[in-house]
C-alpha cells in the first residue's frame, strides 16, 4: 500500500508557519518517512496534485490568485488544515482590511518620497477587498491556531492525521504567542 | 443599622453550599471552589454583568442567568457547567473576537490576556462569525499610557475602576451596542483629560491590550489588578 500524500501550501503568511514545520528539526525525518510530500514551497513541484490526503495552508485569502489557489487546493484534497493564525484568522494581513485597496496602494507606493512612484499592476495578482481566513471561503477541516504554532503542535497535528484520528488542537496551541 | 443578612443554602452543580443573601451565585460558587468562567467581573468592583460569560443554568427557568448579577435564593439548583452553557460562551468568546480587530500576534498583552486565555481554556480554535474589521483609533496623546480601541471588549473595567476606586470618573462609554467607545472626559484626547489623574488603575484591570503602558512592547504588557482588594480592605478598616 502506498503511503499518505501530505501537501503545504503558502498563500499570504510570512513563511513563519513552515519555518515552525522545519522546526520539528530531526522529529522531521522519522515522521517524514510515514507520507510522501508531493507540493510545498519546500519542494519543487509546480502543478497541485489531483488528489492529496493532507493539505496544511499557511496564510489567509489576500488575492485574486490566493481565492483561485485554495478553491482547486480544497477540490483536490482530502483533510484540509488551516495552519497558523493567518490561515485561520486573517492576523496580520487583515490588519489592512479596514483601508479600501486604491487608498492603500497609494500609501504604499505613493508619496513616501520613492524616485519613482507607481503602484504595479502588470501581471501581479490583484488584491482582494478584503483579506479572509480560510474558512470564510472554503470548508476546513482541522483548525491549528498560534502565531506560528509550534514545532510539537505540528509535529502532534500530523501524527494524529497520519493515524487517522483528529487531533484535540484546543489543548496544544492558542492564537498568538 | 443593616439588617443582618439572612443565610440561604442552595445547590450549585451538585454540591450542597450556604451563602449569604446579598451574595451573589458568582460569590457562593467562588467561595465554595466552584470555577465559573467571568471577564468583566473583578473582585473589588461592582458588577455589570456587560459579557455574559458567567451565564448559569437554574433548575425550572428555560431563561439563562448571570452569575455576577444574580443573588443567591433557598433551594436554588444552579449547574455551572452544561453543553448548552459552553455553546454559548464560546459563541460569546467568537463575538468579541469578530467585533473589533484582536491581531493576538502583535498585541502588548500576547499570552497574558483574558480573552485569549478564554478562548483557549474554551476550545475556540477559530471565529466561524465573519469579521467586521472595523476602523477604530488608537489614542496615544497620554504622556504615558495608550488606548486601543481595536482591542477593547467594552467589560467596562477601567470604567467602574476609575469612579469606584479612583474617584476621577475619566472613563465612559459614548453610543451603543457595535457602536460603543470607551471615551475619556467629552470624547477628549486621554493626554488633554483635565480628570485623569494618570495613577494607572485602568491600565492594569484592563484584561486585553486596549489599555497598555507605551513603555511596555509586544507581549510584555502584564496586568496586575491585585492591588484592588488591598486598597478595598483599607477603605474598610481591615488592614
Amino acid at each position: 500500500m502506498s503511503k499518505p500524500t501530505l501537501a503545504t501550501v503558502w498563500l499570504d503568511g510570512c513563511s513563519g508557519c513552515h519555518m515552525s514545520i522545519l522546526d520539528m528539526d530531526e522529529r522531521l525525518v522519522e515522521l517524514s518517512e510515514q507520507f510522501d510530500l508531493v507540493y510545498s514551497p519546500l519542494v519543487d513541484c509546480k502543478e497541485f496534485p489531483e488528489q492529496v490526503d493532507i493539505t496544511l495552508i499557511e496564510g489567509s485569502v489576500s488575492s485574486d490568485e490566493d481565492d483561485r489557489k485554495i478553491r482547486a487546493v480544497r477540490a483536490r484534497t482530502r483533510i484540509l488544515v488551516s495552519l497558523g493564525d493567518c490561515a485561520v484568522t486573517g492576523n496580520v494581513p487583515a490588519m489592512r482590511n479596514s483601508i479600501p485597496v486604491p487608498e492603500l496602494l497609494d500609501w504604499v507606493y505613493k508619496g513616501n518620497g520613492l524616485l519613482q512612484e507607481q503602484v504595479p499592476a502588470d501581471r501581479l495578482p490583484s488584491l482582494l477587498p478584503r483579506v479572509r481566513p480560510i474558512h470564510e471561503v472554503v470548508n476546513v477541516d482541522v483548525f491549528v491556531p498560534g502565531c506560528p504554532p509550534s514545532a510539537d503542535t505540528i509535529f502532534t497535528v500530523i501524527s494524529e492525521l497520519l493515524a487517522g484520528r483528529v487531533p484535540d488542537v484546543a489543548a496544544l496551541s492558542r492564537f498568538g504567542v | 443599622m443593616n439588617p443582618v443578612p439572612a443565610v440561604k443554602t442552595l445547590v450549585i452543580d451538585g454540591t450542597d453550599v450556604s451563602a449569604s443573601s446579598d451574595q451573589t451565585i458568582l460569590d457562593a460558587a467562588q467561595e465554595n471552589g466552584i470555577s465559573i468562567p467571568t471577564l468583566c467581573h473583578l473582585d473589588g468592583l461592582t458588577e455589570v454583568g456587560a459579557c455574559r460569560m458567567c451565564l448559569v443554568e437554574l433548575k425550572g427557568s428555560t431563561k439563562l442567568q448571570p452569575a455576577c448579577v444574580t443573588l443567591v435564593e433557598e433551594g436554588m439548583e444552579v449547574t455551572t457547567q452544561t453543553p448548552r452553557l459552553q455553546k454559548y460562551r464560546r459563541m460569546v468568546l467568537e463575538l468579541l473576537f469578530a467585533e473589533r480587530n484582536h491581531v493576538c500576534s502583535v498585541c502588548v498583552a500576547n499570552n497574558m490576556c483574558g480573552l485569549q486565555d478564554q478562548a483557549k481554556s474554551h476550545g475556540v480554535t477559530h471565529v466561524r462569525f465573519p469579521y467586521r474589521s472595523p476602523a477604530l483609533p488608537v489614542d496615544v496623546s497620554h504622556e504615558r499610557f495608550a488606548l486601543d480601541h481595536n482591542r477593547c471588549i467594552l467589560c467596562t473595567r477601567c470604567v467602574r475602576v476609575c469612579n469606584e476606586i479612583e474617584g476621577a470618573h475619566t472613563w465612559d462609554l459614548l453610543g451603543r451596542g457595535v457602536n460603543s467607545l470607551l471615551i475619556s472626559d467629552l470624547h477628549e484626547p486621554w493626554g488633554e483629560s483635565d480628570t485623569c489623574t494618570s495613577c494607572g488603575k485602568c491600565v492594569q484591570v484592563c484584561p486585553t491590550g486596549a489599555l497598555f503602558d507605551k513603555s511596555k512592547v509586544g507581549g510584555k504588557e502584564r496586568k496586575n489588578p491585585d492591588f484592588l482588594s488591598y486598597l478595598n480592605d483599607m477603605r474598610e478598616g481591615l488592614r
